[in-house]
Protein backbone atom coordinates (compact mmCIF):
# COMPACT_ATOMS: atom_id res chain seq x y z
CA UNK A 1 0.00 0.00 0.00
CA UNK A 2 2.90 2.68 0.79
CA UNK A 3 6.15 2.23 -0.55
CA UNK A 4 8.67 4.76 -0.39
CA UNK A 5 12.44 4.84 -0.87
CA UNK A 6 14.85 7.60 0.44
CA UNK A 7 12.02 10.01 0.86
CA UNK A 8 13.64 13.32 1.84
CA UNK A 9 12.00 16.63 2.10
CA UNK A 10 14.55 20.12 2.97
CA UNK A 11 12.32 23.05 3.67
CA UNK A 12 13.23 26.50 1.99
CA UNK A 13 15.62 27.63 4.77
CA UNK A 14 17.11 24.74 5.12
CA UNK A 15 15.67 22.01 7.63
CA UNK A 16 16.21 18.70 6.83
CA UNK A 17 12.85 17.43 8.41
CA UNK A 18 13.21 14.08 6.54
CA UNK A 19 16.09 12.53 5.25
CA UNK A 20 15.47 9.45 3.05
CA UNK A 21 12.57 7.41 5.02
CA UNK A 22 11.59 3.97 3.17
CA UNK A 23 8.85 2.67 4.63
CA UNK A 24 6.81 -0.62 3.49
CA UNK A 25 3.36 -1.06 4.64
CA UNK A 26 1.12 -3.75 3.32
CA UNK A 27 -2.39 -3.91 2.41
CA UNK A 28 -4.88 -4.25 5.44
CA UNK A 29 -1.72 -3.56 7.98
CA UNK A 30 -2.40 -0.47 11.05
CA UNK A 31 0.98 1.11 10.82
CA UNK A 32 1.64 2.93 13.94
CA UNK A 33 4.49 6.14 12.91
CA UNK A 34 6.11 7.21 16.12
CA UNK A 35 8.29 10.19 17.11
CA UNK A 36 9.33 12.91 19.03
CA UNK A 37 7.97 16.35 18.21
CA UNK A 38 9.66 17.71 15.33
CA UNK A 39 10.76 13.66 14.13
CA UNK A 40 9.26 14.44 11.23
CA UNK A 41 6.08 12.62 11.17
CA UNK A 42 3.99 15.53 9.58
CA UNK A 43 6.36 16.34 6.99
CA UNK A 44 6.15 12.30 5.66
CA UNK A 45 2.51 12.34 5.65
CA UNK A 46 2.16 15.56 4.19
CA UNK A 47 4.50 14.43 0.78
CA UNK A 48 2.58 11.05 1.18
CA UNK A 49 -0.52 12.65 0.36
CA UNK A 50 0.41 14.90 -2.23
CA UNK A 51 0.22 17.68 -0.10
CA UNK A 52 3.97 18.37 -0.05
CA UNK A 53 6.59 18.16 -3.11
CA UNK A 54 9.57 15.42 -1.70
CA UNK A 55 12.82 17.14 -2.45
CA UNK A 56 14.27 13.55 -3.43
CA UNK A 57 12.96 9.94 -3.55
CA UNK A 58 10.04 8.07 -4.84
CA UNK A 59 7.08 6.36 -3.58
CA UNK A 60 4.07 4.65 -4.29
CA UNK A 61 0.90 5.25 -2.65
CA UNK A 62 -2.32 3.01 -3.08
CA UNK A 63 -0.64 2.00 -6.03
CA UNK A 64 0.08 4.64 -8.25
CA UNK A 65 3.48 6.59 -7.70
CA UNK A 66 3.23 9.70 -5.72
CA UNK A 67 4.85 12.16 -8.18
CA UNK A 68 3.91 11.06 -11.66
CA UNK A 69 0.06 10.35 -10.76
CA UNK A 70 -0.78 12.47 -7.53
CA UNK A 71 -4.50 11.87 -8.73
CA UNK A 72 -5.02 8.74 -8.61
CA UNK A 73 -3.31 8.53 -5.37
CA UNK A 74 -5.63 11.37 -4.12
CA UNK A 75 -8.57 8.98 -5.08
CA UNK A 76 -7.74 6.03 -2.66
CA UNK A 77 -6.46 7.83 0.29
CA UNK A 78 -7.78 10.17 3.32
CA UNK A 79 -6.07 11.68 5.88
CA UNK A 80 -6.70 13.77 8.60
CA UNK A 81 -4.35 16.15 9.73
CA UNK A 82 -2.58 16.96 12.78
CA UNK A 83 -4.44 20.29 12.82
CA UNK A 84 -7.96 19.57 11.31
CA UNK A 85 -9.70 21.07 8.69
CA UNK A 86 -13.45 21.87 10.10
CA UNK A 87 -14.37 25.15 9.11
CA UNK A 88 -15.00 27.30 11.83
CA UNK A 89 -17.91 29.70 9.90
CA UNK A 90 -19.81 27.02 7.87
CA UNK A 91 -21.98 24.19 9.02
CA UNK A 92 -19.93 20.72 9.04
CA UNK A 93 -22.93 19.48 7.09
CA UNK A 94 -22.17 21.56 3.86
CA UNK A 95 -18.41 21.06 4.01
CA UNK A 96 -18.96 16.91 4.22
CA UNK A 97 -21.69 17.62 1.65
CA UNK A 98 -18.89 19.06 -0.39
CA UNK A 99 -16.19 16.79 0.72
CA UNK A 100 -17.77 13.32 -0.34
CA UNK A 101 -18.70 15.37 -4.07
CA UNK A 102 -15.82 15.80 -4.54
CA UNK A 103 -14.55 12.52 -4.29
CA UNK A 104 -17.91 11.91 -6.50
CA UNK A 105 -20.15 10.43 -4.47
CA UNK A 106 -23.61 10.69 -5.36
CA UNK A 107 -25.83 12.91 -2.88
CA UNK A 108 -27.92 10.29 -1.75
CA UNK A 109 -25.01 7.75 -1.55
CA UNK A 110 -22.97 10.62 0.33
CA UNK A 111 -25.48 11.06 2.50
CA UNK A 112 -26.16 7.85 3.83
CA UNK A 113 -22.42 7.74 4.59
CA UNK A 114 -22.39 10.93 6.44
CA UNK A 115 -25.19 9.55 8.81
CA UNK A 116 -23.35 5.86 9.29
CA UNK A 117 -20.54 8.13 10.43
CA UNK A 118 -21.92 10.56 12.64
CA UNK A 119 -24.12 8.14 14.01
CA UNK A 120 -20.53 5.71 14.72
CA UNK A 121 -18.88 8.96 16.29
CA UNK A 122 -21.81 10.22 17.83
CA UNK A 123 -21.57 13.74 16.38
CA UNK A 124 -25.17 13.71 14.89
CA UNK A 125 -27.61 16.50 15.62
CA UNK A 126 -24.27 18.43 15.85
CA UNK A 127 -23.62 18.47 11.68
CA UNK A 128 -25.89 22.21 11.45
CA UNK A 129 -23.39 23.49 13.94
CA UNK A 130 -20.51 26.01 12.45
CA UNK A 131 -17.08 24.46 13.67
CA UNK A 132 -16.61 27.28 16.01
CA UNK A 133 -19.39 25.78 17.95
CA UNK A 134 -18.08 22.61 18.51
CA UNK A 135 -15.80 21.54 20.85
CA UNK A 136 -12.69 20.52 20.34
CA UNK A 137 -13.39 16.80 20.82
CA UNK A 138 -16.31 17.07 18.49
CA UNK A 139 -14.10 19.01 15.87
CA UNK A 140 -11.99 16.72 16.23
CA UNK A 141 -14.52 13.60 15.73
CA UNK A 142 -15.58 15.65 12.70
CA UNK A 143 -12.44 15.74 11.16
CA UNK A 144 -12.28 11.78 11.29
CA UNK A 145 -16.13 11.88 9.72
CA UNK A 146 -14.43 13.96 6.83
CA UNK A 147 -11.01 11.27 6.54
CA UNK A 148 -13.96 8.35 6.27
CA UNK A 149 -16.41 9.68 4.26
CA UNK A 150 -15.40 8.18 0.78
CA UNK A 151 -14.39 5.24 2.17
CA UNK A 152 -10.88 5.45 1.35
CA UNK A 153 -8.23 2.30 0.78
CA UNK A 154 -5.81 3.95 3.04
CA UNK A 155 -6.16 6.02 5.95
CA UNK A 156 -3.78 8.48 6.99
CA UNK A 157 -4.35 10.05 10.36
CA UNK A 158 -2.02 12.37 11.86
CA UNK A 159 -2.30 12.53 15.95
CA UNK A 160 -6.16 10.95 15.68
CA UNK A 161 -7.21 10.74 19.42
CA UNK A 162 -5.35 14.14 20.16
CA UNK A 163 -7.80 16.28 22.67
CA UNK A 164 -10.27 12.55 22.18
CA UNK A 165 -11.56 11.70 25.96
CA UNK A 166 -11.42 7.74 26.31
CA UNK A 167 -14.78 6.04 25.60
CA UNK A 168 -14.42 8.48 21.92
CA UNK A 169 -10.52 7.60 21.90
CA UNK A 170 -11.68 3.85 21.86
CA UNK A 171 -14.35 4.40 19.46
CA UNK A 172 -12.65 5.21 17.09
CA UNK A 173 -10.16 2.23 17.52
CA UNK A 174 -13.21 0.08 17.15
CA UNK A 175 -14.20 1.56 14.12
CA UNK A 176 -10.54 1.30 12.46
CA UNK A 177 -10.36 -2.02 13.34
CA UNK A 178 -14.14 -2.59 12.06
CA UNK A 179 -13.20 -1.15 8.39
CA UNK A 180 -10.24 -2.79 8.55
CA UNK A 181 -12.04 -6.33 8.96
CA UNK A 182 -14.59 -5.48 6.36
CA UNK A 183 -13.04 -3.07 4.06
CA UNK A 184 -9.77 -4.28 4.12
CA UNK A 185 -8.72 -0.68 5.33
CA UNK A 186 -5.27 0.18 5.86
CA UNK A 187 -4.15 2.34 8.50
CA UNK A 188 -0.88 4.56 8.91
CA UNK A 189 -1.35 6.90 11.62
CA UNK A 190 0.91 8.85 13.91
CA UNK A 191 0.44 8.78 17.69
CA UNK A 192 1.68 10.16 21.13
CA UNK A 193 0.11 7.71 23.11
CA UNK A 194 1.99 4.35 24.33
CA UNK A 195 -1.12 2.09 24.27
CA UNK A 196 -2.53 3.00 21.00
CA UNK A 197 0.85 2.42 19.23
CA UNK A 198 0.79 -0.65 21.41
CA UNK A 199 -2.74 -2.08 21.03
CA UNK A 200 -4.21 -0.99 18.02
CA UNK A 201 -1.06 -1.20 15.21
CA UNK A 202 0.48 -4.41 13.93
CA UNK A 203 3.41 -2.94 13.27
CA UNK A 204 5.33 0.46 14.46
CA UNK A 205 8.20 2.62 12.49
CA UNK A 206 10.25 4.78 15.32
CA UNK A 207 11.11 8.02 13.38
CA UNK A 208 13.83 10.52 14.85
CA UNK A 209 15.45 13.74 13.66
CA UNK A 210 14.08 12.58 10.24
CA UNK A 211 14.74 9.12 9.60
CA UNK A 212 13.53 5.74 10.61
CA UNK A 213 15.72 4.36 13.62
CA UNK A 214 13.71 1.30 14.48
CA UNK A 215 11.13 -0.77 12.94
CA UNK A 216 9.05 -3.86 14.42
CA UNK A 217 5.57 -5.33 15.72
CA UNK A 218 5.21 -3.65 18.86
CA UNK A 219 6.20 -7.50 20.43
CA UNK A 220 9.58 -7.76 18.22
CA UNK A 221 10.52 -4.46 19.50
CA UNK A 222 9.90 -4.77 23.20
CA UNK A 223 11.94 -8.04 22.94
CA UNK A 224 11.84 -10.03 25.96
CA UNK A 225 11.10 -7.75 28.67
CA UNK A 226 10.07 -3.79 28.81
CA UNK A 227 7.49 -2.16 27.54
CA UNK A 228 7.54 -0.11 24.43
CA UNK A 229 7.86 2.90 26.44
CA UNK A 230 11.47 1.49 27.55
CA UNK A 231 12.16 1.21 24.10
CA UNK A 232 10.85 4.87 22.35
CA UNK A 233 13.32 5.99 25.42
CA UNK A 234 16.39 4.09 24.91
CA UNK A 235 16.05 5.02 21.32
CA UNK A 236 14.86 8.82 21.29
CA UNK A 237 15.51 9.94 24.36
CA UNK A 238 12.07 11.13 25.20
CA UNK A 239 9.09 9.07 27.16
CA UNK A 240 6.28 7.82 25.43
CA UNK A 241 4.29 7.81 28.90
CA UNK A 242 1.36 10.07 29.64
CA UNK A 243 2.77 10.07 33.37
CA UNK A 244 5.91 11.87 31.91
CA UNK A 245 4.57 14.77 30.59
CA UNK A 246 3.61 18.18 31.98
CA UNK A 247 -0.33 17.86 32.93
CA UNK A 248 -1.84 16.63 30.01
CA UNK A 249 -4.63 18.66 30.02
CA UNK A 250 -2.56 21.84 30.87
CA UNK A 251 -4.01 24.12 27.61
CA UNK A 252 -1.11 26.10 28.12
CA UNK A 253 1.36 23.56 27.67
CA UNK A 254 3.74 25.34 24.97
CA UNK A 255 5.15 21.89 23.84
CA UNK A 256 2.99 20.67 20.71
CA UNK A 257 3.19 23.16 18.01
CA UNK A 258 4.96 20.93 14.51
CA UNK A 259 8.14 23.76 15.75
CA UNK A 260 8.44 25.20 13.10
CA UNK A 261 12.06 26.26 13.21
CA UNK A 262 12.61 24.77 16.27
CA UNK A 263 15.43 21.55 16.12
CA UNK A 264 13.78 18.50 16.12
CA UNK A 265 13.66 17.65 20.08
CA UNK A 266 14.52 21.07 21.16
CA UNK A 267 13.35 23.11 23.86
CA UNK A 268 9.35 23.25 23.91
CA UNK A 269 8.98 20.18 22.67
CA UNK A 270 8.99 18.36 25.87
CA UNK A 271 5.11 17.15 26.00
CA UNK A 272 4.52 14.62 23.22
CA UNK A 273 0.74 15.28 24.51
CA UNK A 274 -0.81 17.67 22.93
CA UNK A 275 -3.55 19.37 25.63
CA UNK A 276 -6.45 17.56 25.76
CA UNK A 277 -8.78 21.48 25.15
CA UNK A 278 -8.59 22.25 21.36
CA UNK A 279 -6.28 25.14 20.19
CA UNK A 280 -7.76 27.93 19.46
CA UNK A 281 -8.12 29.09 15.76
CA UNK A 282 -5.00 31.58 15.84
CA UNK A 283 -3.03 28.28 17.68
CA UNK A 284 -4.32 26.12 14.77
CA UNK A 285 -3.12 28.74 12.15
CA UNK A 286 0.59 28.96 13.89
CA UNK A 287 0.63 25.64 14.22
CA UNK A 288 -0.36 24.03 10.40
CA UNK A 289 -0.57 26.16 7.51
CA UNK A 290 0.79 30.00 8.47
CA UNK A 291 4.10 28.60 9.95
CA UNK A 292 4.59 26.54 6.84
CA UNK A 293 4.02 29.09 4.39
CA UNK A 294 6.26 31.48 5.01
CA UNK A 295 8.96 32.81 6.90
CA UNK A 296 8.04 35.12 8.89
CA UNK A 297 4.92 32.77 10.00
CA UNK A 298 7.85 30.54 10.63
CA UNK A 299 9.24 32.76 13.15
CA UNK A 300 6.11 33.77 14.48
CA UNK A 301 5.56 30.17 15.39
CA UNK A 302 8.80 29.85 16.74
CA UNK A 303 8.70 33.01 18.98
CA UNK A 304 5.53 31.31 20.39
CA UNK A 305 7.34 28.32 21.35
CA UNK A 306 9.42 30.26 23.59
CA UNK B 1 -15.87 17.21 -17.55
CA UNK B 2 -15.19 16.16 -14.07
CA UNK B 3 -13.39 19.91 -14.42
CA UNK B 4 -16.84 21.40 -14.68
CA UNK B 5 -18.92 19.41 -12.11
CA UNK B 6 -16.00 19.92 -9.59
CA UNK B 7 -16.09 23.52 -10.23
CA UNK B 8 -20.00 23.82 -9.99
CA UNK B 9 -19.70 22.26 -6.87
CA UNK B 10 -16.94 23.89 -5.53
CA UNK B 11 -18.69 27.35 -6.65
CA UNK B 12 -21.88 26.50 -5.46
CA UNK B 13 -20.45 25.43 -2.04
CA UNK B 14 -18.83 28.99 -1.88
CA UNK B 15 -21.60 30.98 -3.33
CA UNK B 16 -23.87 29.49 -0.39
CA UNK B 17 -21.75 30.97 2.47
CA UNK B 18 -20.93 34.06 0.77
CA UNK B 19 -24.47 34.81 0.25
CA UNK B 20 -24.81 34.84 3.75
CA UNK B 21 -22.73 37.27 4.54
CA UNK B 22 -25.37 40.16 3.04
CA UNK B 23 -23.76 43.06 5.16
CA UNK B 24 -20.24 41.93 3.50
CA UNK B 25 -21.83 42.26 0.23
CA UNK B 26 -23.29 45.72 1.01
CA UNK B 27 -19.85 46.92 2.55
CA UNK B 28 -18.07 45.29 -0.77
CA UNK B 29 -20.03 48.21 -2.49
CA UNK B 30 -20.86 50.73 0.10
CA UNK B 31 -17.69 53.11 -1.20
CA UNK B 32 -18.65 52.95 -4.78
CA UNK B 33 -22.26 53.46 -3.63
CA UNK B 34 -20.98 56.42 -1.29
CA UNK B 35 -19.37 58.14 -4.54
CA UNK B 36 -22.37 57.78 -6.80
CA UNK B 37 -24.43 59.47 -4.39
CA UNK B 38 -21.90 62.35 -2.98
CA UNK B 39 -19.53 62.73 -5.57
CA UNK B 40 -22.00 61.65 -8.82
CA UNK B 41 -24.53 64.72 -8.70
CA UNK B 42 -21.14 67.08 -8.45
CA UNK B 43 -19.55 65.02 -11.67
CA UNK B 44 -23.28 65.61 -13.38
CA UNK B 45 -22.83 69.13 -13.94
CA UNK B 46 -19.61 68.70 -16.26
CA UNK B 47 -20.27 64.96 -17.58
CA UNK B 48 -22.70 62.57 -17.63
CA UNK B 49 -23.91 59.44 -15.42
CA UNK B 50 -22.69 57.30 -18.45
CA UNK B 51 -19.15 58.48 -17.59
CA UNK B 52 -19.47 57.90 -14.36
CA UNK B 53 -20.94 54.73 -13.39
CA UNK B 54 -18.71 52.74 -15.69
CA UNK B 55 -15.67 54.36 -13.59
CA UNK B 56 -17.93 53.43 -10.04
CA UNK B 57 -17.72 49.72 -11.68
CA UNK B 58 -13.97 49.14 -11.71
CA UNK B 59 -14.07 51.09 -8.49
CA UNK B 60 -16.19 48.02 -7.25
CA UNK B 61 -14.17 45.21 -8.95
CA UNK B 62 -11.18 45.98 -7.11
CA UNK B 63 -12.58 46.88 -3.69
CA UNK B 64 -14.19 43.64 -3.60
CA UNK B 65 -13.10 41.03 -5.85
CA UNK B 66 -9.71 42.30 -4.98
CA UNK B 67 -10.34 41.44 -1.55
CA UNK B 68 -11.63 38.01 -2.17
CA UNK B 69 -8.02 36.74 -1.25
CA UNK B 70 -9.34 37.13 2.53
CA UNK B 71 -11.36 34.03 2.13
CA UNK B 72 -8.46 32.17 1.20
CA UNK B 73 -6.67 33.14 3.79
CA UNK B 74 -9.15 32.40 6.50
CA UNK B 75 -9.33 28.73 4.96
CA UNK B 76 -5.80 28.19 4.85
CA UNK B 77 -5.23 28.93 8.82
CA UNK B 78 -8.73 26.78 9.42
CA UNK B 79 -7.24 23.77 7.57
CA UNK B 80 -9.81 23.80 5.26
CA UNK B 81 -7.52 24.58 2.39
CA UNK B 82 -5.32 21.85 2.79
CA UNK B 83 -8.34 19.37 3.17
CA UNK B 84 -9.66 20.03 -0.01
CA UNK B 85 -6.24 20.00 -1.45
CA UNK B 86 -6.02 16.43 -0.06
CA UNK B 87 -9.70 16.15 -2.08
CA UNK B 88 -8.88 14.19 -6.14
CA UNK B 89 -10.55 17.30 -6.98
CA UNK B 90 -8.87 19.44 -9.95
CA UNK B 91 -6.70 22.08 -8.46
CA UNK B 92 -8.10 24.57 -11.36
CA UNK B 93 -11.83 23.53 -10.13
CA UNK B 94 -10.89 24.39 -6.65
CA UNK B 95 -9.63 27.93 -7.53
CA UNK B 96 -12.09 28.40 -10.29
CA UNK B 97 -15.48 27.66 -7.99
CA UNK B 98 -14.20 30.21 -5.79
CA UNK B 99 -13.30 32.74 -7.93
CA UNK B 100 -16.89 32.34 -9.86
CA UNK B 101 -18.05 32.64 -6.73
CA UNK B 102 -16.67 36.35 -5.67
CA UNK B 103 -17.48 37.24 -9.67
CA UNK B 104 -21.32 36.19 -9.14
CA UNK B 105 -21.31 38.31 -5.34
CA UNK B 106 -19.29 41.33 -8.04
CA UNK B 107 -22.25 41.52 -10.51
CA UNK B 108 -24.88 41.26 -7.27
CA UNK B 109 -22.95 44.39 -6.33
CA UNK B 110 -22.45 46.22 -9.68
CA UNK B 111 -26.10 45.67 -10.70
CA UNK B 112 -26.87 47.32 -7.31
CA UNK B 113 -24.68 50.23 -8.46
CA UNK B 114 -26.46 50.57 -11.61
CA UNK B 115 -30.02 50.49 -9.96
CA UNK B 116 -28.73 53.40 -7.70
CA UNK B 117 -27.52 54.89 -11.11
CA UNK B 118 -30.67 55.01 -12.58
CA UNK B 119 -32.42 56.69 -9.65
CA UNK B 120 -30.18 59.33 -10.09
CA UNK B 121 -29.83 59.92 -13.98
CA UNK B 122 -28.58 56.98 -15.85
CA UNK B 123 -29.34 56.08 -19.00
CA UNK B 124 -27.49 53.34 -20.24
CA UNK B 125 -29.65 51.17 -23.19
CA UNK B 126 -30.07 47.41 -21.59
CA UNK B 127 -27.88 45.71 -24.24
CA UNK B 128 -25.27 48.21 -23.10
CA UNK B 129 -26.08 47.28 -19.48
CA UNK B 130 -25.79 43.54 -20.12
CA UNK B 131 -22.60 43.51 -21.97
CA UNK B 132 -21.09 45.95 -19.32
CA UNK B 133 -22.19 43.60 -16.77
CA UNK B 134 -20.23 40.59 -18.71
CA UNK B 135 -16.80 42.46 -18.83
CA UNK B 136 -17.69 43.08 -15.18
CA UNK B 137 -17.76 39.25 -14.79
CA UNK B 138 -14.46 38.76 -16.55
CA UNK B 139 -12.81 41.00 -14.45
CA UNK B 140 -13.92 39.57 -11.19
CA UNK B 141 -12.67 36.51 -12.21
CA UNK B 142 -9.49 37.71 -12.98
CA UNK B 143 -9.08 40.04 -9.69
CA UNK B 144 -10.63 37.24 -7.14
CA UNK B 145 -7.74 34.55 -9.31
CA UNK B 146 -4.77 37.15 -8.46
CA UNK B 147 -6.18 38.15 -4.69
CA UNK B 148 -5.98 34.55 -4.19
CA UNK B 149 -2.59 34.12 -5.65
CA UNK B 150 -1.64 37.15 -3.70
CA UNK B 151 -2.90 36.11 -0.50
CA UNK B 152 -1.21 32.54 -0.64
CA UNK B 153 2.07 33.43 -1.88
CA UNK B 154 2.04 36.73 0.58
CA UNK B 155 2.49 36.78 4.52
CA UNK B 156 -1.20 36.85 5.38
CA UNK B 157 -0.63 39.80 7.76
CA UNK B 158 0.23 41.43 4.56
CA UNK B 159 -2.36 40.93 2.44
CA UNK B 160 -4.43 43.52 3.34
CA UNK B 161 -2.21 46.50 3.58
CA UNK B 162 -0.46 45.60 0.66
CA UNK B 163 -4.01 45.01 -1.33
CA UNK B 164 -5.70 47.84 -0.35
CA UNK B 165 -2.61 50.52 -0.90
CA UNK B 166 -2.47 48.65 -4.43
CA UNK B 167 -6.11 48.97 -5.05
CA UNK B 168 -6.04 52.77 -4.82
CA UNK B 169 -3.79 54.18 -7.65
CA UNK B 170 -4.96 51.20 -9.61
CA UNK B 171 -8.70 53.24 -9.24
CA UNK B 172 -6.87 56.88 -9.98
CA UNK B 173 -5.31 55.53 -12.95
CA UNK B 174 -8.02 53.60 -14.74
CA UNK B 175 -9.75 57.07 -15.14
CA UNK B 176 -12.85 56.16 -12.58
CA UNK B 177 -13.43 59.58 -11.35
CA UNK B 178 -12.18 61.59 -14.29
CA UNK B 179 -11.80 60.59 -18.02
CA UNK B 180 -8.16 60.48 -18.09
CA UNK B 181 -8.10 62.12 -21.63
CA UNK B 182 -8.10 65.23 -19.29
CA UNK B 183 -4.88 64.43 -17.89
CA UNK B 184 -1.04 65.50 -18.62
CA UNK B 185 0.29 62.93 -21.22
CA UNK B 186 2.47 61.15 -19.04
CA UNK B 187 -0.08 59.99 -16.94
CA UNK B 188 -2.45 58.81 -19.21
CA UNK B 189 0.90 57.12 -20.57
CA UNK B 190 0.50 55.18 -17.20
CA UNK B 191 -2.89 54.76 -17.52
CA UNK B 192 -2.90 53.01 -20.55
CA UNK B 193 -0.55 50.69 -18.98
CA UNK B 194 -3.16 49.17 -16.79
CA UNK B 195 -5.67 47.15 -17.94
CA UNK B 196 -8.97 48.27 -16.24
CA UNK B 197 -8.25 52.05 -18.00
CA UNK B 198 -9.51 50.02 -20.93
CA UNK B 199 -12.01 48.51 -19.20
CA UNK B 200 -13.46 51.76 -17.88
CA UNK B 201 -13.48 52.75 -21.44
CA UNK B 202 -14.80 50.26 -23.12
CA UNK B 203 -18.12 49.84 -20.31
CA UNK B 204 -17.96 53.67 -20.94
CA UNK B 205 -18.82 53.53 -24.63
CA UNK B 206 -21.16 50.40 -24.04
CA UNK B 207 -22.92 52.41 -21.69
CA UNK B 208 -23.85 55.65 -24.31
CA UNK B 209 -25.31 52.76 -26.59
CA UNK B 210 -21.68 52.20 -29.04
CA UNK B 211 -21.46 49.13 -29.71
CA UNK B 212 -18.94 48.46 -31.96
CA UNK B 213 -16.05 50.57 -31.29
CA UNK B 214 -12.16 50.28 -30.91
CA UNK B 215 -12.26 50.29 -27.11
CA UNK B 216 -15.03 48.29 -26.80
CA UNK B 217 -12.68 45.70 -29.07
CA UNK B 218 -9.68 46.70 -26.89
CA UNK B 219 -11.65 46.48 -23.53
CA UNK B 220 -13.27 42.74 -24.17
CA UNK B 221 -9.68 41.67 -25.02
CA UNK B 222 -8.34 42.79 -22.29
CA UNK B 223 -10.90 41.34 -19.73
CA UNK B 224 -10.30 38.36 -21.39
CA UNK B 225 -6.59 37.78 -21.45
CA UNK B 226 -6.50 39.54 -18.58
CA UNK B 227 -9.09 36.37 -17.06
CA UNK B 228 -6.58 33.78 -18.77
CA UNK B 229 -3.72 34.70 -17.25
CA UNK B 230 -5.07 35.53 -13.71
CA UNK B 231 -6.48 31.71 -13.72
CA UNK B 232 -3.42 30.24 -15.03
CA UNK B 233 -1.49 32.15 -12.18
CA UNK B 234 -3.52 31.34 -9.77
CA UNK B 235 -3.80 27.47 -10.24
CA UNK B 236 -0.38 27.37 -10.58
CA UNK B 237 0.03 29.40 -7.19
CA UNK B 238 -2.50 27.04 -5.71
CA UNK B 239 -0.92 23.85 -6.79
CA UNK B 240 2.20 24.95 -4.81
CA UNK B 241 0.22 26.40 -2.18
CA UNK B 242 2.44 24.96 1.09
CA UNK B 243 4.57 22.50 -0.91
N1 LIG C 1 7.24 24.67 6.50
C1 LIG C 1 8.32 24.38 7.23
N2 LIG C 1 9.42 25.12 7.09
C2 LIG C 1 10.53 24.84 7.79
N3 LIG C 1 10.62 23.85 8.67
C3 LIG C 1 9.56 23.07 8.86
C4 LIG C 1 8.34 23.29 8.17
N4 LIG C 1 7.44 22.36 8.57
C5 LIG C 1 8.07 21.60 9.48
N5 LIG C 1 9.33 22.02 9.66
C6 LIG C 1 10.34 21.41 10.53
O1 LIG C 1 10.52 20.08 10.13
C7 LIG C 1 10.74 19.24 11.25
C8 LIG C 1 9.73 18.11 11.24
O2 LIG C 1 8.44 18.63 11.48
P1 LIG C 1 7.16 17.70 11.55
O3 LIG C 1 5.98 18.60 11.60
O4 LIG C 1 7.23 16.73 10.45
O5 LIG C 1 7.36 16.98 12.94
P2 LIG C 1 6.43 15.91 13.67
O6 LIG C 1 7.21 14.67 13.79
O7 LIG C 1 5.12 15.84 13.01
O8 LIG C 1 6.29 16.56 15.12
P3 LIG C 1 5.03 16.65 16.14
O9 LIG C 1 5.06 15.44 16.98
O10 LIG C 1 5.35 17.87 16.94
O11 LIG C 1 3.80 16.80 15.34
C9 LIG C 1 10.65 20.14 12.46
O12 LIG C 1 11.97 20.47 12.84
C10 LIG C 1 9.92 21.35 11.97
O13 LIG C 1 10.34 22.48 12.68
MG1 LIG D 1 3.24 16.33 13.54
Amino acid sequence: MIRTSGLRKTFPGGVEAVRGVDLAVEAGEIVGFLGPNGAGKTTTMRMLTTLLRPSGGTAVVAGHDLLADPRSVRRRIGYVSQGGGVSPGVPVKEELELHAALYGARPAEARGRIRELLDRFELTGLETRPGAALSGGQRRRFDLVFGLVHAPALLFLDEPTTGLDPQSRAHLWDHIRRLREEEGLTVFLTTHYLEEADTLADRLFIIDHGVIVAEGTPAELKGGGGTLDDVFLSITGRSLRDDALGAPGDPSAPGDPSGAGGVPGGPGAEAPDRPAAPADRADRADRNDMAETTAAGARRAADGER
Amino acid sequence: MDVIRETWLVFRHNVRILLRQKVGILFGVMQPLLYLVLFGPLFATIGTWETLVPGLLVQVSLLSAGMAGFGIVFDLRSGVLERLRVTPAHRVALLLGRVLGSSLILLIQSVLLIALGYAFGLRAPLPGVLAGLAIMALLGVSLAALSNAIALTLDPDLFAPVVSTVVVPLILLSGAFLPMSMAPAWLDAVSRATPFRHVVEAVRDLFAGHYATAAVGVGVGVALALSAVCVAVGTRVFNRANA
